[in-house]
């Protein structure tokens, strides 16, 4: 059912917030090494990497970041922000990115999942936003549509993102996890569906594929956190990307989906001593999301970067007085794109 | 950290079976089901026996009681199909209804374990719904899992839920076409979630393996005019579904999809179910926009105010489609009118919303 896609056409982005990347890139060698890897050092990382041999790839650091960006910009590629240089500067369609605390989880027969694989599958069939099916992916093996399932509706849209799930350290916030300091993801929910159109959710970069041809510039590094730290309990910049990426892809009728893979998450990093950092992201969310429900984006904007500057305008102008973040944030999406058009290639083909 | 026993609620729940043949399959649910009342809606010929295995409590309606308990209302309650269902719900005196096929059994889960479809479907009405804003993890409340990173916390305490929508093991719930072209698929897909489907997002309800608050919704599960002397058929829950969702998503209620699995033993005959669906698979087409863009107004504070209002949005707009419509609007009100004279109002279907559980 899917498209016979080339290996060539994939990249895998890591952002290297940890040095030594030998245990990661080993345990992902039989799922990664047919592939071509971006690895983006954290600016901020002082030690030299760690990277085992047999793996063909590109790796950037500060150094790099900064030739290629230059001082002109407001965007700041540290942390988990540093992936996004990485899609900035592939050229590749796909995309897959991981944090690099992540291993390959195991499937409910116990078998190793290749999540580059279940990504690719995601991205290349087709999404169904505009009713829900109630046995989930109608593509997959051993499933269709249901009864009652409007006929006009089951040629689908583009998929143009996949956001996959994890085992054991699942995505909590810091509070939840240091409520349930013991709690650990052990259930394996065997499906993937589309998100409805018009419906918001986190999408949690942790484990994340996208198509970067039609989406590429709306996955933003632009939202920091006063206090943003060096765990994901201490950011917000996916969940802002993700807000955007899914008003946009709902705005171009494109697909987002959710559920396979999974990712087996290391515990790392402790909640309580988080709650501190992150409680200005939760307190964001709460403006964020009315915001993001109502925004209606105009009909001109046919492209993902058309659809950024609509996005970053209506920020600067709704949420703009409400936090100085919001107006840094809203310069950053704009500069973003300026980068984007400069520094990315061809731009993004128009929606579906 | 252990959770506290789901509660049985045999008193406050009626379990609701449409059948033509036989009732043999409770046999295999005698573990699950007994405790509970059922409302048995026999369909077809009145004159036949059906009998109903020992140790059950319950009351059995043919076409003549429906006839005698309705009168004339009667006219809305379809014949000759499951849709008559729908009588059990309106007679029931109970808070929760559960509503099966009788060619529905027992699932096992992945480890070999019986389903207890049931205690599924009322831990699924008891606890939240999260229509806001979609969580990546599913079921928030479950045993396991919460809310994840980037959900605001404002809509952490969900709403009230409604509808139960459980799936099926075996034969999948497929339109006729889809039969015609594969006849040998079976869903062996154990999917281990529960979810709340998003407001503003219509679905196809199943109504093999489904349960309800009939408090907070009984009036819109009217599973409109199907079979005998219609042009339709095997689209009555489907219609309810789109009623009942759009209902829901006006008052802030939640309608939830996944769990529990049954066993589906009986592939219906394809070709009887093309004739039955045919005209619904084009009509459809205008149903869907229609349901989509159902506006109710702020004084739709009930659910029978919010039915009502569709019935009229449906002559209006529908009739132009096809005459059933026009009839299918008429019985709408026919049905709210027979709800309402058998359930007096008093602390039942009451407004809406600050959705505190009764």
């Amino acid at each position: 059912m899917s498209l016979p896609i080339k290996d060539d056409e994939i990249d895998i982005v890591i952002g290297a917030l940890h040095s030594d990347l030998t245990s990661f890139m080993n345990a992902w060698r039989p799922i990664f090494s047919r592939f071509h890897l971006i690895i983006v050092k954290d600016p901020d990382l002082k030690e030299e990497l760690k990277i085992p041999e047999g793996f063909n790839l590109d790796i950037y650091k500060k150094l790099d970041i900064d030739r290629v960006v230059g001082t002109s910009t407001s965007i700041i590629f540290s942390g988990y922000s540093c992936r996004y240089f990485g899609y900035l500067v592939s050229r590749k369609k796909y995309i897959i990115s991981v944090d690099d605390d992540c291993l390959p989880a195991k499937d409910n027969k116990g078998f190793l999942v290749d999540a580059v694989a279940q990504h690719i599958t995601n991205l290349t069939t087709p999404a169904t936003p505009f009713f829900f099916n109630t046995l989930y992916d109608p593509f997959t093996e051993g499933a269709d549509f249901v009864r009652g399932y409007p006929f006009s509706l089951r040629s689908g849209v583009t998929c143009a993102l996949s956001c996959g799930l994890w085992h054991n350290l699942a995505d909590y916030d810091a509070p939840t996890q240091a409520l349930k300091p013991e709690e650990r993801n052990s259930r394996y929910v065997d499906a993937v569906l589309t998100v409805p159109a018009r419906t918001l959710m986190p999408i949690s970069g942790i484990n994340i594929a996208f198509n970067r041809d039609v989406v590429g510039p709306a996955l933003l590094p632009c939202l920091r956190l006063a206090g943003e730290g060096k765990f994901r309990w201490e950011t917000m910049e996916d969940i802002w990307s993700g807000m955007c990426v899914k008003v946009i892809c709902d705005h171009l009728g494109l697909g987002v989906k959710t559920g396979l893979p999974y990712v087996w998450r290391n515990d790392r990093g402790d909640a309580i001593a988080s709650l501190r950092k992150e409680w200005e992201g939760v307190k964001m969310m709460e403006e964020v999301v009315p915001f993001f429900q109502s925004l209606r984006l105009p009909q001109e904007a046919t492209t993902a970067e058309d659809c950024v500057v609509e996005v970053a305008n209506a920020v600067k102008e709704k949420l703009g007085s409400k936090d100085p973040m919001f107006a840094r944030t809203a310069n950053a999406m704009l500069d973003w794109v300026k980068l984007w058009k400069s520094v990315g290639g061809s731009s993004s083909s128009p929606g579906a | 950290m252990a959770t506290a026993p789901t509660p049985l609620l045999k008193d406050e729940l009626d379990i609701v079976i449409p059948t033509i043949r036989n009732l043999d399959f409770l046999e295999m649910w005698r573990p699950f089901f007994q405790p509970y009342h059922l409302i048995i809606v026999q369909d077809g010929d009145p004159s036949k026996t059906i009998k109903v295995p020992d140790g059950f409590d319950y009351e059995l309606y043919n076409r003549n009681d429906i006839n005698r308990v309705l009168g004339p209302k009667a006219s809305c309650i379809s014949f000759k199909d499951s849709a008559c269902r729908c009588f059990g719900y309106m007679v029931s005196k109970k808070k929760y209804i559960y509503t099966i096929d009788d060619d529905c059994f027992v699932a096992k889960d992945p480890s070999g374990k019986d389903i207890n479809a049931l205690e599924q479907h009322i831990k699924n009405l008891l606890c939240p719904s999260t229509p806001f804003f979609f969580n990546t993890l599913y079921d928030p409340y479950r045993d396991g899992a919460d809310f994840v990173r980037g959900y605001p916390f404002s809509l952490r305490e969900g709403v009230p839920t409604a509808v139960s929508h459980g799936l099926w093991l075996n034969i999948p719930d497929y339109d006729a076409p889809t039969q015609l072209v594969k006849p040998l698929e079976r869903n062996t897909r154990y999917v281990d979630a529960i979810m709340t489907i998003p407001k503003g997002t219509l679905f196809p309800m199943c109504g093999m393996n489904l349960a309800f608050n009939r408090e907070l919704i009984g009036p819109a599960m009217y599973f409109g005019l199907m079979g005998d002397g219609q042009p339709i058929g095997r689209y009555d829950d489907m219609w309810a579904g789109w009623c009942i969702k759009v209902i829901c998503d006006h008052l802030g209620l939640g309608v939830k999809t996944g769990l529990p699995y049954i066993w589906h033993s009986k592939a219906s005959n394809p070709f009887v179910n093309l004739k039955k669906e045919y005209k619904g698979i084009y009509w459809q087409e205008e149903l869907i926009p229609f349901f989509q863009s159902v506006a109710l107004s702020k004084d739709c504070t009930t659910v029978q105010k919010c039915y009502i209002e569709i019935s009229k949005q449906v002559k209006a707009k529908l009739g132009k489609v096809d005459d059933y419509f026009n009839k299918l609007a008429d019985a709408m009100v026919t049905w709210i009118e027979a709800w309402d004279e058998l359930n007096p109002s008093g602390a039942k279907s009451a407004e809406l919303p600050n959705g505190a559980t009764k």
